[in-house]
């Protein structure tokens, strides 16, 4: 349980991060950080007291290993999530990117300020 | 309990982690700091039994310092030093802690750690290695069970990227016009 809450923690500072914060570049790391504490609490969930890894090897018979192996399920959605994470990043930055050179900060309110 | 002691350790360290990378004025220590968080997310997956996720949160966690790092590295690094007012800061602050006491109550009707509920992944378990022939059962859901799942997070990659291409992509006229800049410039 402690887990869960420092797990959740740790979305909290993201959250606190993408509000508060005025530079973009902080903001993609707040979202960066919210990611990374989603994917944390997927696997905890999954997780399964003395288990092992959902990997059969030859020294393992299968009833003992459906007993005693982790989750499988929650493993490869979170594998597809943390791919599409590094693609939702790039398109961020170089949203960021471009801002920069069209305004030449990366102050939200002055962007804001200069718009139209 | 080891395992769990360890968790705990790892977790502390993030969160340490996060909350420099959220403060600190330097934007170029920033993104290090957020890396040292997204390794330390690959060592608490190794000891969650997860040693594919892991190795990809290893190699994503490469790729993805060297785009921020490419982010901030040209530009001024200097942080914004005008102040939000100081009221919109305190009000984010009370809701991120309304957000974590309502959490707090609804993770009584999660089940506890340690004990998933299986049911749609004991068939996997089951019947995986008769139905797919692989020993590796991460896989066997990626490429089979849910293989509809992983074509829609390659259509998903596919968009982002050529996305961020056309974003940053240099349009024709702005061409001339650092042409010319450069021109007067000399």
């Amino acid at each position: 349980m402690t887990l869960y809450f420092l797990d959740f923690v740790l979305f909290a500072i993201g959250i606190y991060a993408l509000v508060a914060k005025r530079h973009i570049v902080k903001k993609i790391l707040g979202v960066a950080i919210m990611e990374y504490s989603v994917n944390l609490f997927l696997i905890l969930i999954g997780f399964k007291k003395a288990g092992v890894a959902p990997i059969l090897t030859k020294d393992m018979d299968l009833v003992t290993f459906i007993k005693t192996a982790v989750d499988p399920l929650p493993q490869a959605l979170v594998l597809t999530s943390i791919v599409i994470g590094l693609g939702t990043l790039a398109l961020m930055v170089s949203i960021a990117i471009r801002l920069y050179e069209r305004y030449g900060t990366f102050d939200m309110h002055e962007i804001n300020r200069l718009r139209g | 309990m080891e395992t769990i002691i360890i968790l705990h350790i790892i977790l502390v360290f993030m969160i340490i982690g996060s909350l420099i990378t959220v403060e600190i004025r330097n934007m170029l220590s920033a993104v290090i700091s957020v890396g040292a968080v997204g390794f330390a997310l690959s060592l608490a997956f190794l000891f969650l039994d997860a040693p594919d996720i892991a190795i990809t949160q290893v190699i994503v966690e490469i790729l993805s310092l060297v785009i921020l790092i490419r982010a901030t590295i040209k530009v001024d690094n200097v942080a914004i030093e005008k102040r939000e007012h100081i009221l919109s800061d305190r009000t984010a602050l009370i809701f991120v802690g309304m957000i974590l006491v309502f959490a707090w109550f609804a993770f009584q009707s999660l089940p506890t750690f340690g004990e998933p509920s299986m049911r749609v992944s004991q068939y996997y378990l089951m019947n995986g290695l008769r139905e797919v022939g692989a020993t590796n059962f991460v896989t066997s859901v990626i490429l089979d069970y849910r293989a509809y799942d992983t074509l829609g997070e390659a259509m998903v990659l596919f968009t982002s990227i050529s996305g961020a291409f056309v974003i940053l992509r240099r349009w024709k006229k702005e061409q001339d016009k650092d042409f010319l800049r450069i021109d007067r410039e000399h």
